[in-house]
């Protein structure tokens, strides 16, 4: 199927989409077209988090939005938060909590993370909670989770070393 | 009891001393999981792949009358468009009983049974290309009440009934002093992975294919695939992809032969991915449940007899319906000594969506009812409820309903003291986000009241009833490296872990490679289910690498001309005890060892006609106590904490213990109070994570840790007992009672709704 082209910036990077059907949402496009599968699709229906990104810096499910729709906006992923061959203070936070299990919802609760430590380097329990209450994890029950927040958030502070 | 360990919360440090046993070693997988690199099935791409999907019957029951594919296979981009005829080989499989079909022939048996598969360019034309395709149903009035089964038309040439066990254990003839009876109900559970179902296919060239999957046990897809396809099970290769969590509902076959039929006749690779619509039809679920009880106790509080009667609902086939009566049956009087018992356990067929398994496997529903008569026993006697518990509960040597006597260790009165006595941290929540009705905020805090109680249980481990389960694994050590093979299905239990920590502890080498679990490599691991990897394919591991070792020590004492005995396997180096012999275990290993082993737990056997008989190995027993704020008005529920204890055996890797301990209890938590697939007619009305619960962040409480109770288990390797059923067991039994004990009504059911709350659903 051939459509009008357009171009996305997603990690600093400029990618030109010139194929696919017009209704593919960013999930798709990020995952299917440019090789970025960091991002997931527990659910394609806005209710997981698991797809989450960073459009102009506010977190989106990126199944709900029409990748056309996000021409001219600075999309971060899962893949663009540490430069390569390294992790951010959150990814190693996970690593090191052990908050990972299955891990197919660790991409999507790595970002929302992000977004709250960036406004937030104290943020306590119950905000921590709301925060990652869009994020569904069913493996963890949360609890290393909320305890990779602190460790990272700790870490913002200045208190500890990664 | 001497060898008894407690670990303490605060023992969980979150780094690692070292990478042996017993340290929260880091996953190997972690870094590539936290950074999105981990290939899970979903992320499978091939540049030449076509796509893949699924027309499911809108009906629960029907005769196809005529499928006209017509218009379909026209549409520009579809490649294949296949039918029931087109199956090549058995046109049904099953677990247990090849019962189900591939895809629909003459009949459909439920909502969203597969009955035309397609592959086109893109899944938009896959979508228009399902759209296409027009099926004539005559509609059959469905049979969805499980108590009519029996008595119903077979829906199915195998008949409705699926399994009865008729358990009578002691004397018949005994009566208690007091008694107390309850009917109990659990609604049916989905276990809500995150990663959808999804796969790949490629045609292998000279007929054969491989299959890339998530699924919990590679061999038995394997052998299920190649039957349907009419290939010999070695053109067949599965290799395991990237799963996102099971459950138990990776257990059955879903896509595999549909995503194989496709490659194989369109000659490209095919990948499928199921939504999440699709996945609520297209995996089994937990066994609804309805369970009568009558308990019978002396004066003091010694049971002397249960009585119960257990209809499970299987849905249309059979899945692992026979196993789960018989851990129902099995279990259903909970951890306690109960001299006499007549326990019936029946799970028939219906035209709603199949159930199977899912972690805690027929212990879960039964949980619930046992732990309900224990809390209004206790009120008969006028008996606090721990202290009868304390009074019955089983220890070594005591013997279950099925006469078997455990032999290994039952700490079951451990957990119990440990978890009541743990200090509570609960404080009263002044936010009104932390009240029921979270980020609604609708709670009045005039209107929230406090429970808190305990739920104590227990379950097998691995399995059972005389089955020949085993594990392969192989070890191969070379240039100081060991390179272990095993077909374990890494589900994010952390199996891929505990390899590297077996390995560093057996051999004492640091570096551990893991090869992608395939069938093309080795032997059968079995399941990744029934709480059996870490003994099954642990113990596996473990003897392979024994053998390597036993191999190594001969040829170092061989080439130097030592004795054996003198010598040890420290650090990397093979040394003599005198001291004068050091040989690195690089150099020792140039020439590489190599050792295949099989690893299998001690036999079982099978149930007699009186459901007598030493069925199981292993049993695990876990204790939560639960806290909760009811909203009485509105009828809401806040679970405010939980506290647990679990006999493990031994502790492996603690941080991996404690999430899943932390994820099972979060699993329990849903049941008890969120998670039911709703039904009507035998359609699933709630088919999202709109419309079906799943607890996030701000549904679960911290989880309090009371104590981990180490007591090595006799044959399990390093004495650590499986851990990953026990937490979904007891915690929502707990969570159920404390609102019982908040609200004082009966709530014989859970999911608890608020209707039931507000209502007064089953008063006492
Ligand atoms: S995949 Fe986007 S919210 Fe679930
Ligand atoms: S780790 Fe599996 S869903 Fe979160």
């Amino acid at each position: 199927m051939s459509i009008d082209p357009y171009a996305l910036t997603v990690n600093g990077r400029e990618h030109e989409i010139s194929e696919g059907w017009p209704g593919e949402s960013l999930l798709w496009v990020l995952r299917e077209r440019l090789g970025l599968p960091g991002s997931k699709n527990a659910c394609e229906e806005g209710e997981c988090g698991s797809c989450s990104v960073r459009l102009d810096g506010e977190i989106v499910c990126s199944c709900l939005v029409l990748a056309a729709s996000a021409v001219g906006q600075e999309i971060t992923t899962v893949e663009g938060i540490a430069p390569d061959g390294t992790l951010s203070d959150v990814q190693q936070a996970f690593v090191d909590a052990g908050a990972v299990q299955c891990g197919f919802c660790t991409p999507g609760l790595v970002m929302a993370i992000d977004v709250l430590l960036d406004s937030d380097t104290d943020p306590d329990d119950l905000t921590v909670r709301e925060a990652i209450s869009g994020n569904l994890c069913r493996c963890t029950g949360y609890g290393r989770v909320i305890e990779a927040v602190n460790l990272a958030a700790a870490f913002r502070r200045g208190e500890t070393d990664l | 009891m001497s060898g008894t360990r407690t670990t303490d919360r605060t023992g969980v440090a979150p780094r690692t001393g070292g990478p042996g046993i017993g340290e929260s070693v880091p996953r190997p997988d972690g870094v590539p999981k936290v950074t999105g690199s981990f290939a899970f099935s979903s992320d499978l791409w091939h540049d030449r792949m076509l796509w893949g999907g699924t027309l499911r019957s809108p009906h629960p029951s029907a005769r196809i009358v005529s499928v006209d594919i017509g218009a379909a296979v026209t549409i520009t981009g579809v490649h294949a468009v296949l039918l029931h005829d087109d199956v090549p080989g058995s046109k049904a499989y099953g677990l247990e009983h090849s019962d189900q079909q591939v895809l629909a022939g003459e009949v459909v048996r439920h909502e969203g049974e597969p009955v035309a598969i397609v592959a086109a360019d893109h899944p938009e034309t896959v979508r228009r290309a399902l759209d296409a395709i027009v099926v004539e149903y005559e509609v059959v009035d469905p049979l969805t009440d499980p108590a009519a089964a029996e008595t119903a038309p077979p829906i199915h040439p195998d008949g409705n009934l699926i399994r009865r066990i008729h358990l009578r254990h002691g004397d018949q003839q005994v009566v208690g002093e007091v008694q107390v009876e309850g009917t109990y109900e659990v609604g049916m559970q989905d276990q809500a992975f995150l990663g959808p179902e999804s796969g790949m296919a490629i045609p292998v060239e000279g007929g054969g294919v491989d299959l890339y999957i998530a699924t919990q046990w590679l061999h038995a897809d394997r052998d299920q695939v190649a039957a349907c396809l009419g290939l010999r099970p070695e053109r067949v290769r599965l290799t395991l992809a990237g799963v996102g969590g099971a459950f138990g509902a990776r257990e059955d076959l879903s896509m595999h032969v549909h995503l194989c039929m496709l490659a194989m006749h369109t000659g490209r690779p095919v990948k499928m991915v199921y939504s999440r619509e699709e996945s609520f039809h297209g995996h089994v679920h937990r066994h609804p449940a309805r369970m009568w009880y009558r308990h019978h106790a002396d004066r003091d509080g010694t049971l002397v007899r249960v009585e119960a009667s257990l209809l499970l609902d299987g849905g249309a086939y059979a899945s692992s319906s026979s196993a789960v009566i018989a851990n129902a049956t099995c279990f259903a009087a909970g951890p306690y000594r109960v001299p006499s018992a007549d326990i019936e356990g029946v799970v028939v067929r219906t035209n709603n969506p199949p159930c199977g398994a899912m972690r805690g496997f027929g212990a879960v529903q039964t949980c619930f009812a046992h732990e309900a008569q224990m809390d209004l026993l206790a009120g008969a006697l006028g008996m606090d409820p721990v202290e009868l518990r304390l009074r019955n509960v089983l220890a070594t040597g005591d013997r279950l309903v099925t006469g078997q006597a455990i032999t290994g260790t039952a700490p079951g009165a451990e957990v119990i003291r440990t978890c009541v006595d743990h200090p509570s941290a609960a404080s009263i929540a002044e936010d009104p986000m932390a009240l029921p009705g979270g980020a609604g905020r609708t709670a009045d805090p005039a209107h929230v009241v406090r429970g808190e109680a305990l739920a104590v249980g227990f379950k097998n481990l691995m399995f059972s009833e005389g089955f020949d389960d085993y594990s392969s694994a192989a070890c191969r050590l070379a240039d100081g490296v060991a390179t272990i093979t095993c077909a374990c299905a890494e589900v994010g239990q952390g199996f891929v872990t505990l390899v590297q920590q077996i390995a560093h502890e057996v051999l004492g080498v640091q570096e551990v490679v893991l090869e992608p679990a395939s069938t093309e490599t080795i032997g059968s691991a079995g399941s990744t289910s029934a709480s059996r990897q870490t003994w099954m394919s642990g113990g596996a591991v473990q003897k392979a690498c024994e053998e390597v070792r036993v191999r190594l020590l001969a040829r170092v004492a061989d080439e130097h001309g030592v004795e054996l005995d003198g010598l040890v396997l420290v650090d990397g180096l093979v040394a003599s005890l005198t001291g004068d012999l050091r040989v690195d275990l690089v150099s020792a290993t140039s020439d590489p060892i190599h050792a295949e082993v099989e690893f299998r737990h001690a036999p079982t056997f099978p149930l007699d006609e009186d459901g007598q008989g030493d069925a199981h190995v292993s049993f695990a027993f876990s204790a939560h106590r639960a806290i909760v704020d009811v909203d009485v008005g509105l009828g809401l529920v806040k679970v405010v904490e939980l506290t647990t204890s679990q006999d493990v055996g031994r502790v492996l890797n603690p941080v991996q213990v404690v999430g899943q301990l932390e994820g099972g209890a979060a699993q329990g938590v849903g049941l008890a109070v969120m998670e039911e697939v709703q039904l009507s007619d035998g359609r699933i009305r709630n088919a999202s994570f709109t419309d079906y619960l799943v607890p996030t962040a701000l549904d679960m409480p911290p989880v309090e840790i009371a104590a981990l109770i180490e007591q090595p288990e006799p044959g399990a390797p390093f004495g650590a007992k499986g851990v990953g059923e026990p937490p979904s067991i007891t915690s929502t039994a707990a969570v159920a009672a404390a609102i019982r004990a908040a609200t004082g009504l009966a709530l014989p059911r859970v999911p608890v709704r608020p209707s039931d709350i507000v209502f007064g659903g089953g008063a006492a």
